[in-house]
């Protein structure tokens, strides 16, 4: 890459099922004030920031331009702001782009995201399928993601206790994190007598209905440094988009999974993922993507996701200690609250759920019907 | 500024501009721009590393639309990006493209401005974009005459009316010319007095013909870094610069800041960046986003950093014609054809096309070597590129 880009820092506010209290403004403005005290950077003329990328959804907001209500909170008023307008995780890549570019030094990225507002997040993502084929018959990411989780299963041979293990793992390590206060522990048994949703997914197998935002400074190596003792950098990016129509892709191959990953190795130079990351951020909004996300990473063979639970495959891997998407994390914004946890790794301020001398770190973002487009950021401290 | 790398535009493909195509859905509408820029460009999917994608989804009320249009774009198996910033949208996919071909993490991407009005409601639209609590009930979508009030208080209602219907009908002779602008109406200047009384009003004077269309529609440009750029385009047009100004949505019209016009803001700086001294004379042409032709006479004082009646003059001495001094919108511009989430990239599409000798009928007569396009969107926003036809950097 053209020159080096480092995260300076990372600010959140805590996901809650329902922030009744504050507008989408207000839990940007947190995440901006905690970033602007954190790096001591302004909206000044010379040094000050000049560049936001914001990421917000017009139909989750019921906005058109949702970023529009965002200037003030971005301090891009006579300033350039970006709305990616996609999975959070594609506004590291846009940032990264963009100072490699060598348009700027510095970008500003917020996701703001209150899920709670719509009616149902089934009727939001119902309006991503085409009018013609799939609408009518009632499709939306929960009911894809079934659909997947069926194909994937049967090839795996996964068990509804390895599910539940998954959530069980994923609410324990929640609760160790102090940006998901509503995600309370449960049992086996309670995992496996919760209602379904999609066979073969449950309601606890699938995250919460979430409001949040989350924020980062990104910077090229010399402003890093002068921002931060710990820069975190961004060694490699990666996307891929697969086809739309379920019925043209193999739902249980990871085929967009596995180029995106392809792309960001090649691009950090990882040539063993399996032994390259102390700690993994997946973005498992359904229990199944655990394993299945896993094994499109190639932290563990073809097929043998359920045997990589039982093996104790979480721990051993470091997946997911802030508890991932299933401890709840709003959709669009998975990959870069995925991105932002794995940078707290790394500069060492995950407080309880700390991975010990974590160095380096992939993050991975996920959107569309069973996963049709996949993201996958590198990171790594000096 | 210390680009990465010069980024040059090599292939732009558009669909012809209409009310209606209820003869294709959103994908196939695409497919027909993606295939043409291909054509122009000499390339395959095979060539295209990043597809950048965006439009305005609740016009159409599509949930990341990006998704679906896979099956027109040809993402299948290629990096993805979306984004959208509203009627600027167009113009902040071709910085993007830039960016990312410029960054080095692609030597050719792809990117697609689209929108297909006929599948909603502008207005509605528009007006929801505006804050629930303090702006929607003022809201009129894009529909503002407040400009044309200023320049009737400013100029005198008979100058004022007269040099914003002459810049409409320039408009027209423009777009009949080019075979893909929607609204072509074959206009004369003899018509000006009949139609300033009898269009129909929209908000005071602002009236239906000064307006520009509500249209359906795609527009593709393929972006190459130097090297390909070089080895598969006997001209491209190459990007030198671009900037993007937003603005807070309330218009802070309290207290006792000075009022600055975005668009001024934006010349200014990138001006001043690019060692731009007088902009009529080191500029062949510009393609601006006029959503109506009022602002669209109004702007030109802004973006050309003029002073008082300046640019009436420019209209009223037919600078801004096709073989005038300082063509504005050989396309016809966004009065003629307006597919918002490609409007914007249509302006630097065609500038383009200037560059690269490619716009056919609406070619200006004069050798193009620098080209100016802007983007509109917001509450004022703005995005404001410069193109050569020599390597800039």
């Amino acid at each position: 890459m053209a020159r080096k880009v480092g995260i300076c820092a990372v600010a959140q506010t805590t996901y809650e099922r329902d922030k009744w209290y504050e507008r989408f403004q207000g839990m940007a403005l947190e995440v901006l004030e905690s970033l602007l005290d954190q790096t001591g950077l302004d909206f000044s003329e010379d040094k000050g920031i000049n560049t936001s990328i914001s990421v917000s959804d017009d139909i989750f907001d019921a906005r058109t331009i949702s970023d529009n209500g965002m200037t003030d909170v971005l301090g891009a008023h006579f300033r350039c702001e970006e709305k990616v307008a996609q999975e959070g995780a594609q506004a590291v890549y846009y940032g990264l782009a963009t100072i490699l570019s060598g348009h700027t030094d510095l970008v500003l990225i917020i996701g703001h995201c209150k899920e709670s507002q719509a009616k149902s997040r089934n009727m939001v993502t119902h309006m991503a399928f085409d009018p013609f084929y799939t609408r009518p018959v009632g499709m939306d990411f929960c009911a894809a993601a079934g659909l997947q989780a069926q194909a994937y299963s049967a090839k795996a041979g996964i068990t509804d206790e390895q599910l539940a293990k998954v959530v069980v793992a994923a609410r324990e390590k929640a609760a160790k994190n102090p940006y998901t206060p509503d995600v309370t522990a449960v049992t086996m048994e309670d995992v496996l007598t919760s209602p379904m949703l999609a066979d073969p997914i449950r309601e606890l197998h699938a995250y919460p209905v979430t409001d949040g935002a989350v924020g980062m400074i990104l910077a090229a190596e010399d402003r890093a440094k002068e921002l931060t003792d710990n820069p975190v950098w961004i060694k490699g990016v990666g996307s891929c988009m697969d086809s739309f129509f379920l019925g043209d892709r193999d739902v249980a191959s990871n085929f967009a999974l596995r180029k995106a990953a392809e792309r960001a190795y090649g691009r950090a130079e990882i040539t063993d993922p399996r032994s390259s990351f102390d700690v993994i951020e997946i973005s498992d909004q359904y229990a199944y993507q655990n394993p299945m996300w896993i094994e499109g990473l190639g932290i563990c063979d073809e097929a043998k996701g359920g045997e990589w639970i039982d093996s104790n495959g979480i721990e051993q891997y470091h997946v997911n200690p802030s508890g991932g998407m299933l401890a709840g994390s709003p959709l669009i914004l998975g990959g870069l609250v995925r991105a932002a946890e794995a940078a707290l790794q790394l500069r060492g301020e995950a407080g309880d759920h700390q991975v010990k001398d974590a160095r380096t770190a992939l993050a991975h973002g996920v959107m569309g019907p069973a996963g049709q487009f996949h993201s996958v950021i590198i990171l790594e401290r000096d | 500024m210390k680009k990465n790398r010069n980024v040059g535009i090599i292939g732009v493909g558009q669909t012809p501009y209409s009310s209606h195509r209820e003869d294709v859905n959103q994908p196939e509408m695409i497919h027909e721009a993606v295939v043409a820029a291909l054509d122009q460009a000499g390339l395959t999917m095979d060539d295209i590393g990043c597809i950048i994608h965006g439009n305005m989804e609740l016009f159409e009320m599509i949930h990341q639309p990006d998704l679906w249009h896979t099956l027109g774009s040809g993402a299948f198996g290629k990096e993805a990006l979306r984004i959208t910033t509203g009627g600027t949208t167009g113009a902040s996919l071709v910085c993007a493209a830039d960016n990312v071909v410029a960054s080095g993490l692609h030597d050719i991407v792809m990117a697609i401005g689209f929108e297909k009005l006929q599948e909603g409601h502008t207005t509605g639209g528009i007006t929801n974009m505006a804050d629930p609590l303090w702006g929607r009930q003022l809201q009129t979508g894009a529909l503002t005459g407040m400009t044309a009030q200023a320049m009737i208080d400013e100029f005198g209602e008979e100058r004022a009316k007269k040099a914003s219907m002459k810049y409409r009908i320039i408009m027209d002779k423009h777009a009949m010319k080019n075979d893909k602008a929607h609204r072509r109406l074959g206009l004369e200047f003899d018509q000006a007095n009949d139609l300033a009384v009898n269009s129909p009003a929209l908000v005071g004077e602002l009236r239906m013909i000064h307006m520009c269309s509500q249209s359906d529609g795609a527009c593709v440009m393929i972006f190459a870094s130097e090297e390909k750029a070089k080895e598969l385009c006997k001209q491209p047009a190459w990007i030198k610069d671009h900037i993007t100004v937003h603005r807070e949505e309330m218009f802070v019209v309290f207290g006792d800041a000075p009022y600055v016009m975005t668009h001024r803001y934006a010349a200014q700086k990138l001006f001043e960046r690019c060692g731009i001294k007088d902009p009529r004379k080191e500029i062949d042409v510009f393609e601006m986003y006029d959503p109506s032709s009022w602002w669209g006479l109004d702007w030109l004082r802004d973006f050309l950093l003029l002073e008082g009646d300046q640019h009436l003059k420019m209209v009223e001495n037919d600078d801004i014609t096709m073989e005038g001094s300082f063509p504005v919108n050989p396309s016809g511009g966004v009065i003629a054809s307006n597919p918002i989430g490609a409007t914007a990239m249509v302006r630097v599409a065609e500038a383009a096309m200037q560059i690269m000798g490619t716009a056919g009928e609406h070619q200006i007569p004069k050798k193009v070597k620098q080209a100016m396009a802007s983007g509109f969107g917001g509450t004022l926003w703005t995005v404001l590129f410069l193109l050569t036809s020599e390597v800039p950097w």
